[in-house]
């Protein structure tokens, strides 16, 4: 592993394996009756988050306080931001106090690069605007192989709002990694340009991206990102491209029903599809402890190319 | 170096160990509340290997568990340079409150690994005992821990290097001193 995690670009499949490895002995300490090792002792971790966050800035708590780091979150609605200082002089005041990682969420693509050239802390992408969701891709990816052993071969289809979404990017970059047969969908207005680099088939097809597919995943409409008008109404989406009972049924019989959350239910999936019998979202939200716990861990290793600290 | 453990005298020391064990345990009830506990890698083939023998000369079943110990370790930080060291699985499929935990390592060398899978055990639960089984002692502890059943005694010095091979891994038994 390098120095910090920006994205799923720079690991390497191995990279990958060792991370669900990892992992796997991760979710163990989660079931003991003490749910805590000591191997984080003494290292402090910020948690740096400047967008709304539930699952993945508690997951990462709970996953550092599994390994006994020191964590503290900085509430951007609550600090120094609000009186105009900038992103970087946030970041150099907190790398001042000597953390050891900073987990950073931001609105713009690139922030958690800028910040790995300029501190010494080791950085994670906890999400970065539309570029990068690292960990949750790997949470994804760990718990496909818990159903389906292994990624390669699979048909795996991504069903959204593809423009907006870093999980795409980060999941299209690592399930091509691993070998699978990645299907993208949506309107033709939420399709990025140039998607088709990242190894995947584009279709506008919903019937045709879910046709015979071991994973359906679904995207959310990130409405607070949209401006302008995409598509005419959320109904209408919901009419042409919502998970349905009946779209699933297009699918191989021991389909998965993946979505990262926070999910609208009745625009992008029946409230019906996200709580039936091929969900695995809150299995996924699980599975983001051990994963995080693994990324945490392996990132305080050290680095063959390390030349700050 | 020679080979100063060979296949033959691998099993006569584990069948030793196990009847010794039976001996020191061998109060009212005290066979039940036996439990083996093997340190990964090669602790976990030979805890389940001294199961067996246990089964053979006892006919009682050992509960047999896997603890893996990096996580605990006491140089994770000091390793500045190099990745991490791969965590395993710790599979301890009992509970080990009131049990008589035996701990089994390949070799005891200073210390640092059973003192690791003390502070790990501890964290599954309150046992009523700790006994540590080792195949190998070869001196030169650094912390005050002692072997209470050894399958043999190794004089070493410390630069030499005490490699345990087993069939289930390594798919041989044997000790060698390498220099």
């Amino acid at each position: 592993m390098k120095k910090d995690l920006l994205g799923i670009s720079d690991l390497t499949a191995d990279d990958i394996y060792r991370v669900l490895e990892t992992a796997e002995a991760m979710r163990e300490v989660g079931q003991r009756p003490i749910k805590k090792v000591p191997t984080l002792r003494g290292k402090t971790v910020v948690n740096l988050f400047y967008e709304p966050s539930t699952r993945t800035r508690t997951s990462f708590e709970i996953a550092e306080k599994r390994l006994s780091a020191d964590t503290l979150n900085v509430a951007v609605s609550a600090s120094s931001v609000l009186k105009g200082e900038t992103l970087v002089d946030t970041a150099m005041n907190i790398e001042a106090m000597a953390p050891d990682m900073i987990v950073l969420r931001h609105s713009s693509s690139g922030a958690c690069h800028l910040l790995s050239r300029i501190c010494r802390s080791r950085i994670i992408n906890a999400g970065d605007g539309m570029h990068e969701h690292p960990t949750q891709a790997l949470l994804d990816a760990f718990t496909i192989r818990e159903h389906k052993k292994e990624i390669a071969g699979l048909k795996i289809a991504i069903v959204g709002d593809l423009l907006h979404s870093r999980v795409l990017r980060s999941n299209a970059l690592l399930l091509t990694k691993l070998g699978a047969n990645l299907w993208v969908c949506g309107p033709p207005t939420l399709v990025p340009p140039g998607i088709e680099c990242l190894g995947a088939h584009v279709t506008t097809s919903v019937d045709e991206a879910v046709r015979d597919a071991d994973v359906i995943m679904m995207l959310r409409i990130q409405q607070e990102r949209m401006q302008g008008a995409f598509f005419p109404s959320l109904r209408e989406y919901f009419n042409v491209f919502g998970m349905t009972k009946e779209r699933v049924k297009r699918a191989k019989p021991d389909v998965i029903i993946m979505h990262p959350g926070p999910m609208n239910r009745g625009v992008e999936i029946a409230s019906d599809v996200a709580d039936g019998p091929y969900s695995v979202i809150l299995e996924q939200v699980a599975n983001g402890v051990a994963v995080r716990m693994a990324v945490l861990y392996l990132l305080a290793g050290g680095v063959e190319d390390e030349t700050a600290a | 170096m020679p080979v100063v453990l060979d296949a033959d005298r691998m099993a006569r020391s584990l069948a030793r160990i196990a009847h010794e064990i039976l001996e020191r345990n061998s109060g009212p009830g005290s066979i039940a509340e036996l439990a083996l506990v093997g340190i990964r890698t090669r602790g976990v083939p030979l805890a389940r290997r001294i199961a067996k023998s246990l089964l053979d000369i006892s006919h009682h079943e050992v509960p047999t568990g896997a603890l893996d110990i990096t996580l605990y370790r006491d140089d994770l930080s000091s390793h500045a340079v190099g990745p991490q060291p791969l965590v395993r699985k710790t599979e301890i499929p009992f509970s080990i409150d009131g049990k008589l935990i035996l701990l089994v390592d390949d070799v005891l060398y200073t210390g640092r690994t059973i003192r690791a899978a003390l502070d790990a055990l501890i964290d599954f639960g309150r046992p009523k005992a700790i006994q540590l089984v080792v195949l190998v002692d070869r001196g030169h502890r650094e912390l005050p821990i002692k072997a209470d059943y050894v399958g043999k005694n190794i004089p070493t010095a410390s630069t030499q290097n005490v490699q345990v091979h087993l069939m289930e891994i390594d798919g041989r038994d044997e000790v060698e001193v390498l220099p």
